[in-house]
């Protein structure tokens, strides 16, 4: 009897809601052990501006949703994530050192920020937000908006933990993001299109790309219609490159220092409103008060 | 019946009060007075007359690094004091600035040419206030970020504007202070006087050595100060042209920044607004010290039932802006800041017409002393939303007049600008409110009410207006390095 | 026309910053002397007599003999019982005989019996009435009734000038002060006037700017120039400069003048006479240098 041979899933970006391949026609093939484990798309600068194209689309709709909706789709997202853990595992597992358990407890660290963050999506606004007792007869209160497309480099690793701790508390506050995943582990930024595409997250707020920083960042950094950067695990230089090229429409740029990889798996740090507030916009208003 | 004469009016009634002025100025570094090493120096005119009020040090390389050096040698012992006791510090400077307002309006008003009553009624006690907000934030740093310890960044280099030389100074020191950082501060090169004199007060209550140095300077000092590699935090207000060069600058050196940058704020003034009150606000909201406020309202948008009669109440009003001595105490519009302003201002005019707006010049000369700068309030009529005068900021006594016709196309024409500063608002109906406020981009936004400020109150803006907030708890975060207890620092 | 609002806070803050205006020198002699031509001297007692009213009439024609250049004021202001004897005493000086009625303070009487106390005291040779509304009926939304009220004591009048009195303190909000200014002025009234002087809060700034406020856009839309009487509060000279720093900034330099603007006010004119006696003597007056009857 010969040996089976196994149907090797072709990856294609996630964009606007949909499976497309790469407008570059390139692909990488990721491989485990020497052997092929998929073949992945390579994004090229058109994909990403494709993808701002549908995320600016897609941030009116998503920032004018209820806090409590917003909560429930992360939690979908999670249960989907959840559901999903094996394949995960494995995809994780073929690449990163440290065997399937290390890849299982990441998952399951990136399905409970995700529910960390569909917490936080109805409660972030009473955190950062305040009423301000302003001298005379004024109703004057100061209150959290989203900052609008928000790119995202992901570390490489963790792969799956860093890019959900940087996309959760982007979504949960009614931003929309563009991501470029671990270069070094891009598989279950792949496989993470197929989550978001099960959740109800809306077309065009979630856009992930597989590619490589160094064909895409000065990208990422320079478009106009991008409003702010989260970047991590990214070098002095990259930094630099990102921080260089939002200077131009004056981006917000949040760069996550993390010393290792382990770092992500802190929840005082990484489930804190801190995140969120890196991507929200302090809207004060004021009203007079009399009869 | 007798009847009287009907043209009765004011006579003038300049401020008398005497507030010294030296010949020249020297840096304020470590606390002390010094020349610049270098010795150079600047005039500073006053615009009301355009004549020489004072000279002053121009600070080069080598005095950049001295105060930075006296900041950093005053940090750790400044940011190790209990908190409770820098606190009372910044009370005490409150207090002091309460004590000296009238000396200090006088002086903001000869250096930079805004009206007396202005000085005297915003510019100083709103800058005293601050202090007093700030310094009672001195011992609750812990309190206002839940979650998280807070710790002092560092030396704070910031560099403000000309607009409200002594507030902006104010809005600037008092966080920073409060969270134990040390700040060498560099005023705008045509109103230096205050934040001198200001130093000064730092002397007199005591404040230790080095931990406030003022820089007095033009661009050049600005850019040294920013670039300098002790400098942990650079905060800067003034236009949105400086504040990406500075962005720039500081990219890759892991310096935090932030920046309060320029406007080109709408005003919206919907047809069920009360309508007279709505006409103050938009006074209020561009003609306010010249209209040199980068939160200025200088976009009207008026829906267009409503519009003939807004624009005529408006005329009307504007007749009795009295444009004139910056120190007689009814002058409403003073004296516009430099020479080099009022050139802008009136390129901006001439541009306008060009564009095919209609010009309006308005308002009464009062006293109107030889010499000085001064520009009457103005309004344009037929402005296209692609006209330069409805686009860029010019920050003078220019209002762009707009129309719009439902509330959807108020949005859209409020928003089609890279800046995002402040709003306003004007409408009877709450609901109408609420959804205009709530899809504006602006980081502030008045509603039936303009240009309000609070020490209480964050301020700061969208987009190309900036980012970061001053005032309010919001206004400590850029001087505090936030770490989450239970993780590494 | 469209009913308009008024915005409190920012209508108060305006108010406010005519008081910023400092008034030295000539604009102060010239603005006094102004202030006393446009008041309505006035006594509203129950215990007023004739001897009050003639002493008061004698000080309406020349308020402050021996400093040179004081006017007159515009109109003695006092009940029924006492206008035809005003009218005597002021006959020939130019000084207006004004008088309350519509059973002022309260106004709560049979209309017919308010009308036929206007008409009385029409025929005793009053030059002025001053009517009180119906604050029941407008502040129950029986606008109309107020103003049909207002429409038949105007013909009641005659000849006289009507003064509406809107009792702004009763109305408590600006946005009905509003609208009772409107009204009156489109019932006939040619001037509208804050209160009796018997509630408080009488006169304020704030709402005589909303009425001064109405006054302009009813002149912007008929061409008509109605008159402004604050009464009752204003009690400082300084204060009264304020309103004409008001009254100028609102209306313009036209409404300047005893025929469209009048303060209702009896304590007033002595601090303007005092103030006007430091400036012609140079020196500040002593407390019974001006007679307070």
């Amino acid at each position: 009897m010969s040996e089976r041979l196994p149907v090797l899933k072709t990856y294609k970006l996630y964009l606007g809601g949909a499976f497309p391949r790469t407008e570059s026609g390139r692909s990488q093939v990721v491989e485990s052990a020497g052997q092929p484990v998929a073949h992945l798309c390579r994004a090229s600068r058109k994909d990403f501006r494709n993808a701002v194209v549908a995320a600016r689309k897609a941030l009116s709709g998503w920032s004018a949703r209820s806090a409590y909706n917003r909560g429930q789709i992360l939690y979908r997202m999670a249960e989907m994530l959840e559901g999903k853990a094996t394949e995960f595992v494995q995809a994780l597992a073929a690449t990163v050192p440290g065997g399937e358990e290390r890849a299982r407890r990441e998952v399951e660290a990136a399905v409970d920020r995700l529910v960390s963050f569909a917490g936080w999506a109805d409660k972030y606004a009473q955190v950062l937000g305040c009423q301000n007792p302003v001298e005379g007869p004024y109703h004057n209160f100061s209150l959290p908006e989203p900052t609008g497309v928000v790119t995202i480099v992901a570390p490489d690793e963790p792969a799956l933990l860093g890019l959900i701790g940087q996309l959760a508390p982007v979504l949960c506050s009614g931003n929309v993001a563009v991501v470029l995943g671990s270069e070094a582990h891009p598989l279950a930024t792949a496989i993470l299109g197929e989550v978001c595409a099960t959740s109800d997250v809306p077309a065009g707020v979630v856009n992930l790309l597989t590619g490589f920083r160094e064909e895409l960042l000065e990208q990422f950094a320079a478009h106009r219609d991008v409003d702010a950067i989260s970047a991590a695990g990214v070098s002095a230089e990259e930094r630099r490159t990102l921080e260089l090229g939002a200077a131009e429409n004056l981006k917000r740029v949040h760069v996550l220092e993390v010393a290792a990889a382990e770092d992500w798996f802190e929840e005082a740090r990484f489930a804190s409103p801190e995140l969120i507030e890196s991507f929200v916009e302090i809207k004060t208003l004021w009203h007079p008060s009399a009869s | 019946m007798s009847s009287s004469s009907t043209t009765w009016d004011y006579a003038p009634a300049p401020e008398s009060a005497p507030a010294e002025i030296a010949e020249a100025y020297g840096l304020f570094i470590d606390g002390e007075f010094i020349e610049a090493l270098d010795g150079g120096s600047m005039d500073s005119i006053e615009p009301g007359t355009g004549q020489l009020l004072t000279r002053f040090a121009v600070a080069g390389q080598a005095d950049v690094d001295a105060a930075v050096a006296a900041a950093t040698r005053a940090q750790p012992a400044w940011a190790a004091l209990p908190a409770r006791e820098r606190g009372k510090y910044l009370y005490r400077i409150a207090r002091r600035l309460q004590e000296r307002a009238r000396e200090f309006a006088i002086l903001e008003t000869r250096d930079g040419g805004k009206p007396i009553k202005e000085s005297r009624d915003v510019d100083i006690p709103e800058a005293a206030k601050h202090f007093f907000y700030y310094a009672g934030w001195a011992d609750k740093l812990d309190y206002a970020f839940p979650g998280r310890r807070a710790q002092p960044v560092g030396v704070c280099a910031q560099i403000i504007p000309w607009n409200f030389p002594l507030l902006m100074a104010a809005w600037k020191l008092a966080p920073a202070l409060a969270c134990g950082n040390t700040v060498v501060l560099k005023p705008a090169e045509t109103t230096p006087l205050t934040a001198l004199r200001l130093a000064e007060v730092c002397q007199e209550v005591g404040l230790p050595q080095g931990v406030v140095n003022v820089l007095t300077g033009a661009g050049e000092t600005g850019a040294a100060l920013a670039a300098h590699p002790g400098v942990q935090k650079l905060a800067f207000t003034g236009s949105t042209e400086v504040g990406k060069k500075l962005a720039e600058g500081v990219a890759g050196s892991g310096k935090r920044l932030t920046l309060e940058l320029g406007g080109k704020s709408p005003h919206i003034i919907c047809e069920d607004a009360s309508l007279d009150q709505a006409v103050e606000g938009i006074v209020q909201g561009i003609f306010f010290n010249q209209g040199h406020v980068c939160c200025a309202g200088s976009r009207l948008l008026v829906q267009e039932s409503v519009q003939d009669e807004v624009v005529e109440k408006l005329a009307w009003r504007m007749q009795q802006i009295r444009v004139g001595d910056p120190l007689d105490k009814n002058t409403d519009l003073g004296a516009i800041n430099s020479a080099g302003q009022l050139e802008t201002i009136q390129r901006y005019l001439a541009l306008g017409q060009e564009e095919g707006a209609t010009l309006h010049e308005s308002g009464q000369f009062g006293t109107l002393p030889e010499g000085g700068y001064y520009q009457r309030p103005c309004y344009f009529e037929n402005v296209q939303p692609a006209h330069s005068i409805a686009r860029e900021e010019i920050f003078g006594p220019v209002l762009s007049v707009m129309s719009f016709r439902t509330p959807e196309e108020a949005i859209q024409r409020a928003n089609d600008t890279p800046y995002g500063l402040a709003a306003g608002i004007w409408t009877d109906k709450g609901s109408k409110m609420f959804e205009l406020a709530s899809r504006v981009r602006a980081g502030v936004v008045w509603c039936n009410t303009y240009n309000r400020f609070d020490a209480s109150s964050p301020f700061g803006g969208y987009q190309q207006s900036g980012f970061g907030r001053e005032g309010g708890r919001h206004g400590l975060k850029p001087y505090l390095k936030l770490t989450s207890w239970g993780a590494e620092g | 026309m469209l009913r308009r609002t008024v915005d409190r806070v920012a209508a108060d803050a305006r108010a406010a910053s005519f008081r910023t205006r400092s008034i030295k020198k000539d604009a102060k002699l010239q603005g006094l002397r102004l202030v006393v031509s446009m008041t309505d001297l006035t006594t509203l007692e129950g215990k007023d007599s004739p001897g009050k009213v003639r002493g008061l009439c004698r000080k309406a024609v020349d308020p402050a003999p021996g400093i040179e250049g004081v006017p007159s004021v515009a109109a003695v202001c006092v009940y029924p019982n006492h206008v035809a004897l005003a009218k005597q005493a002021v006959a020939g000086s130019g000084v207006q005989v004004a008088s309350v009625a519509t059973a002022f303070p309260s106004g709560q009487a049979p209309l017919d019996l308010r009308l036929e106390e206007v008409r009385r005291v029409v025929a005793d040779g009053t030059d002025e009435v001053d009517m009180v509304i119906s604050r029941g009926a407008l502040l129950a939304g029986r606008t109309q009734q107020v103003a049909e009220e207002i429409r038949a004591t105007k013909e009641a009048c005659g000849s006289a000038h009507l003064k509406v009195i809107l009792e702004t303190g009763e109305l408590e909000t600006y946005d009905l002060v509003r609208r009772a200014s409107d009204l009156a002025m489109e019932a006939g009234a040619d001037f509208i006037k804050t209160s009796t002087g018997k509630v408080a809060p009488a006169a304020t700034m704030g709402v005589t700017l909303v009425m001064l406020e109405a006054i302009r856009d009813h002149h912007r839309a008929t061409g008509v120039r109605i008159g402004m009487k604050p009464a009752g509060g204003i009690k400082s000279a300084k204060e009264a400069l304020h309103y004409l720093v008001m009254v100028k900034e609102t209306l313009g330099d036209a409404w300047l003048s005893p025929s469209l603007f009048r303060f209702g006010a009896s304590s007033l004119l002595n601090d303007v006479l005092i103030q006007l006696r430091r400036l012609d003597t140079g020196v500040y007056a002593a407390h019974y240098d001006v007679s307070k009857e």
